[in-house]
C-alpha cells in the first residue's frame, strides 16, 4: 500500500512525526501532573506522609536518577548520529539508552521486593498508594519506551526511519523528566 | 479479472480499512446505534416514572437497581459513546482530509486502532449489563464512596467494567485527536491558509485539544478509583487517609471542558450549514474562531460549578460563580454569529438548514437556564433537581442530536452519493423537534417544583407525589416515546436513500469548500487532482459574480490550473 500523500505534507513546516510526538508528550503531561497535584494536595493536608515517605530508599532513588539522566546523554548522541545519517551508530546508541532503561526498571523491581516485604504495600495507607501508583505508571512508560526504542534501534541500524531516532528520544527525556520531578516528591520530601 | 487489486474483501474494505471515510462511516453506525441502546434506555426508566411499578412493554418491571443501571448507562452512553464518536470522530474522520484538501489522516493505521478500541470499550460497556450483579448504577459522574466500594454500589464486577470502557473510550479518543490535530497542522492543501479553514475542522480541532489538555487528569483518577476498587487502596477513602472530593475535582476539571468538546463541533457544523443555506458569508470568521480559543480557555476555570454544596470553601464558589457566568460571553457570541450570518442572507430551509436553526433556538433555552445554575445562590436550590436535568438536556440535545442531525442531513449526498428526502426529512424534523421540547419543559416546571433527580417512585415523598406532578411527569414520559418512535421516519429515510435516492452529483447544495469538488461518494484517496485553495470557504453571494458561489479551488480568473503536486 502505497503512504497517502497527506503523509509526505508538512503545511507548518515541522516534520509529522515531530508534531505528534509533542501532542502525546502534552497529553501524558496532564495524566502525570493530575496526579502528582492530587499527591501534592494529600501531601499538604497530610504532615505524617513525611513519616512514611522516610522508608523509602533515597540512595536506591538517587542511584535510579543517575542511571536515568545518563541514558538521556546516548539517547541524544544517537540523534547526532542519525542527523549525520550514521544508522549503525544510532542504534548502538539507543541499544545503551536501553541498557539504561532496563538497569531502572531491574533496580526498582529490586526496591519494591524489599520494601513489600518489609510490609510496605499498595494498601498500607494513601502515601503508599500514591508511592506504588505514580511510579508504576512511570515505570510503565520506561519500559514501554524501552520497547518502542527497540523497534526504532532496529530499523536504524538498516538505514530506515531514522527521523524516528529523534522522537523516541524526545519521548525518553519526556520521562525523565517525569522522574525528576517523582524522586524529590515520593523520596526526599520527609 | 481485470480489476483485481480494486476487489478487496468485505473484511478488508468495512472493518479493517485505514480510509478515513471508512473509519468515520464505522464511527457513525456505532454511534447511531449506541445512541439507539441509549434511547431505550430513556425509554424504560421514563416509562417507569411516568407510570410507577406498572411492567413497561419491551423491558417489564423496572426494579431500583435496574432504574439506576439505566440511568447511570443512558448518560454514559449519550455522551461518550454518541455525542463523541458522531460529532468528533464520524465527522472528523469523514470531513477532515475531504475539506482540507487532502487524501487520508496523517496517521492511517492510528486511525484504524482509535477505533478499534472504541469499539472494544463499547463491547465491554454492553457486557457489563451481563456481569453478577448488574450494571453500574451511581450515575455517570460516578462519585465516590458509591462507585468506590462494591459494598454500596452492590456491582463489583459492573462498575470495574464501566470504568475500564471509559477509560478505553478516552485512550481511543486520545489517539484520534492527535491525529485530527496534526493532520490539520500539516497536512492542508497548498494555499489554504489558517484563517481558510472551514469553521467545523476550526471547531473539531479546538476540541480535540480542549479533550486531550482535560482529559489527562481524569485518566489518573481513573487508575486511583479502579485501584479503590479492585485492589483496595483508599484514595477515595477519608477513613484512610484520601479524599472523596478529589475525584469530583479530577472529574469535573474534565467534566466541564467535555461539554465544550462536544459543544464545538456542533456550533462548528451549524455555522457552516447555516452559511450555505443563507448564502452569506460567515459574519466575522476570525472573531468566531478567536472566541472557540477563549471558550477552550475558559472551559478549564468552570468546574467548580459543579460543587457548589460538596463543601467547598464559599469564596471558591464566587470565583466559579463568576468564570461560569463569563464563559456564556463567548457562548452568546456564537449564537449571535449565526443570527448575523442569517441575517440579509437568501435563507433556504432545507431539512439540514432547519435542523442548524433548531440548534440556535434550543440550545439558547439551555443557555439561559444555566445561568440560574452557574450561581452558587440559586444553585443550592435547584441542585440536584430536574430542573438542572432539563438545562442541560436543552444543552446537549441540540447539541448531539440536532447537530448530529443537522451534519448527517448536509453532507448524507457527499457520503453516499444520494440525496435524502426532503418530506421525510421535514416530518422527522418536526416530529422530533416538537416532543423534545414537551418532554424537557415539563422537566423545568418539576425541577422548579422541587421534584429531585434519581428517584425511582415517588410514591415514598408526599410532597412529590401530586397528582398535578404525576401529570407532568406522565405527559414527559408520552413524549418521549414520541421523539423515540419519530426516529423510524429517520432510519427509513436514511437506508432508503442510501439505496434508491436521487443521485447527489458533486456539489448539489452549491457549496464552497473542498469536499464539494470530490465525487459524491469521494474514491478511495478523494480527489481526482488533490486541489489548491485560493481563497477561504465562505464566498457566498460575492459582488460582481455571476453565480452565487465561488469554490474555494476554483482558480482566479485568466489563471490555469496549477499542475499536481508533483514533487510531493
Amino acid at each position: 500500500m502505497s503512504k497517502p500523500i497527506a503523509t509526505t505534507r508538512s503545511a507548518t513546516g515541522i516534520p509529522t512525526g515531530r508534531l505528534a510526538v509533542w501532542w502525546v508528550i502534552a497529553s501524558e503531561i496532564v495524566i502525570f501532573g493530575g496526579l502528582l497535584a492530587s499527591y501534592i494536595m494529600h501531601r499538604l493536608g497530610h504532615p505524617e506522609f513525611g513519616d512514611y515517605a522516610a522508608h523509602t530508599n533515597t540512595w536506591i532513588g538517587a542511584f535510579n536518577t543517575l542511571v536515568l539522566l545518563s541514558s538521556s546523554l546516548s539517547a541524544v548522541l544517537a540523534h547526532q548520529a542519525a542527523e549525520r545519517k550514521d544508522g549503525e551508530r544510532a542504534a548502538k546508541l539507543l541499544g545503551l539508552t536501553m541498557l539504561g532503561g532496563l538497569t531502572f526498571a531491574c533496580v526498582k523491581a529490586a526496591e519494591w521486593t524489599m520494601e513489600i516485604s518489609s510490609g510496605f504495600t499498595l494498601t498500607t495507607n494513601a502515601f503508599w498508594s500514591f508511592y506504588y501508583t505514580a511510579a508504576g505508571l512511570h515505570a510503565l512508560h520506561v519500559i514501554g519506551g524501552v520497547v518502542i526504542m527497540g523497534f526504532v534501534a532496529r530499523d536504524a541500524a538498516q538505514g530506515k526511519e531514522l527521523q524516528r531516532v529523534e522522537l523516541i528520544g524526545n519521548y525518553w527525556h519526556f520521562v525523565d523528566v517525569v522522574w525528576i520531578f517523582l524522586f524529590p516528591l515520593l523520596y526526599i520530601a520527609k | 479479472m481485470s480489476h483485481a487489486h480494486h476487489q478487496e474483501g468485505w473484511v478488508k474494505k468495512y472493518l479493517w480499512s485505514t480510509d478515513h471515510k471508512i473509519i468515520g462511516f464505522q464511527y457513525l453506525f456505532t454511534g447511531m446505534a449506541m445512541a439507539l441502546l441509549g434511547g431505550f434506555f430513556a425509554y424504560a426508566f421514563r416509562m417507569q416514572l411516568g407510570f410507577p411499578g406498572k411492567s413497561v412493554p419491551g423491558y417489564g418491571l423496572v426494579s431500583p437497581n435496574e432504574y439506576n443501571a439505566l440511568v447511570t448507562n443512558h448518560g454514559t452512553i449519550m455522551i461518550f459513546w454518541f455525542a463523541m464518536p458522531v460529532l468528533i470522530a464520524a465527522f472528523g474522520n469523514f470531513l477532515i482530509p475531504l475539506m482540507i484538501g487532502c487524501d487520508d489522516m496523517v496517521f492511517p493505521r492510528l486511525n484504524r486502532l482509535s477505533y478499534q478500541i472504541f469499539l472494544l470499550s463499547a463491547l465491554i460497556l454492553i457486557a457489563s449489563f451481563f456481569v453478577p450483579g448488574g450494571a453500574f448504577g451511581g450515575a455517570w459522574t460516578a462519585y465516590p464512596p458509591l462507585s468506590a466500594k462494591h459494598q454500596y454500589s452492590l456491582t463489583p464486577a459492573g462498575a470495574t467494567f464501566w470504568l475500564l470502557a471509559v477509560a478505553l473510550e478516552f485512550v481511543a479518543f486520545l489517539m484520534g485527536g492527535i491525529n485530527f490535530v496534526t493532520t490539520v497542522m500539516n497536512s492542508r492543501a497548498p494555499g489554504m491558509k489558517w484563517h481558510q479553514i472551514p469553521v467545523v475542522i476550526w471547531m473539531i480541532v479546538v476540541a480535540s485539544i480542549v479533550f486531550m489538555a482535560s482529559v489527562g487528569p481524569l485518566v489518573a483518577g481513573a487508575v486511583m478509583l479502579l485501584f479503590d476498587q479492585q485492589f483496595g487502596t483508599g484514595f477515595y477513602d477519608p477513613v484512610r487517609g484520601g479524599d472523596p472530593i478529589l475525584w469530583q475535582h479530577l472529574f469535573w476539571f474534565f467534566g466541564h471542558p467535555e461539554v465544550y468538546v462536544v459543544l464545538l463541533p456542533a456550533i462548528g457544523i451549524v455555522i457552516d450549514v447555516i452559511a450555505v443555506f443563507a448564502r452569506k458569508k460567515v459574519f466575522a470568521y476570525k472573531t468566531v474562531l478567536y472566541t472557540a480559543f477563549a471558550t477552550g480557555i475558559l472551559s478549564f476555570f468552570v468546574w467548580a460549578q459543579h460543587q457548589f454544596v460538596a463543601g467547598i470553601d464559599p469564596r471558591m464558589a464566587n470565583v466559579f460563580t463568576a468564570t461560569t457566568v463569563l464563559i456564556s460571553v463567548p457562548i452568546a457570541e456564537m449564537i449571535f454569529v449565526t443570527i448575523a450570518t442569517l441575517y440579509g442572507g437568501s435563507i433556504r430551509l432545507t431539512t439540514p438548514m432547519l435542523w442548524a436553526l433548531a440548534f440556535v433556538a434550543e440550545f439558547l433555552i439551555g443557555g439561559v437556564t444555566g445561568i440560574y445554575l452557574g450561581s452558587s445562590g440559586s444553585d443550592i436550590y435547584f441542585h440536584d433537581t430536574y430542573f438542572v436535568l432539563a438545562h442541560f438536556h436543552y444543552t446537549f440535545v441540540p447539541i448531539a442530536v440536532i447537530g448530529s442531525f443537522a451534519g448527517v442531513t448536509y453532507w448524507f449526498p457527499k457520503m453516499f452519493g444520494k440525496m435524502l428526502d426532503e418530506k421525510l426529512g421535514k416530518l422527522h424534523f418536526w416530529a422530533t423537534i416538537i416532543p423534545f421540547n414537551f418532554i424537557f419543559i415539563p422537566l423545568f416546571i418539576t425541577g422548579a417544583a422541587g421534584d429531585h433527580r434519581r428517584i425511582h417512585d415517588y410514591s415514598r415523598f408526599p410532597d412529590l407525589a401530586r397528582a398535578d406532578l404525576q401529570n407532568l411527569r406522565a405527559i414527559a414520559t408520552v413524549a418521549t416515546v414520541c421523539m423515540l418512535v419519530a426516529q423510524v421516519i429517520f432510519f427509513f429515510n436514511f437506508f432508503k436513500s442510501m439505496k434508491s435516492g436521487k443521485r447527489a452529483g458533486n456539489n448539489p447544495w452549491n457549496a464552497n469548500t473542498l469536499e464539494w469538488s470530490a465525487a459524491s461518494p469521494p474514491p478511495h484517496g478523494n480527489f481526482e487532482v488533490l486541489p489548491t485553495v485560493y481563497r477561504g470557504p465562505y464566498e457566498y453571494s460575492a459582488p460582481g459574480r455571476e453565480s452565487d458561489f465561488w469554490p474555494q479551488d476554483e482558480p482566479p480568473d485568466g489563471e490555469v490550473e496549477p499542475a499536481q503536486e508533483a514533487a510531493e
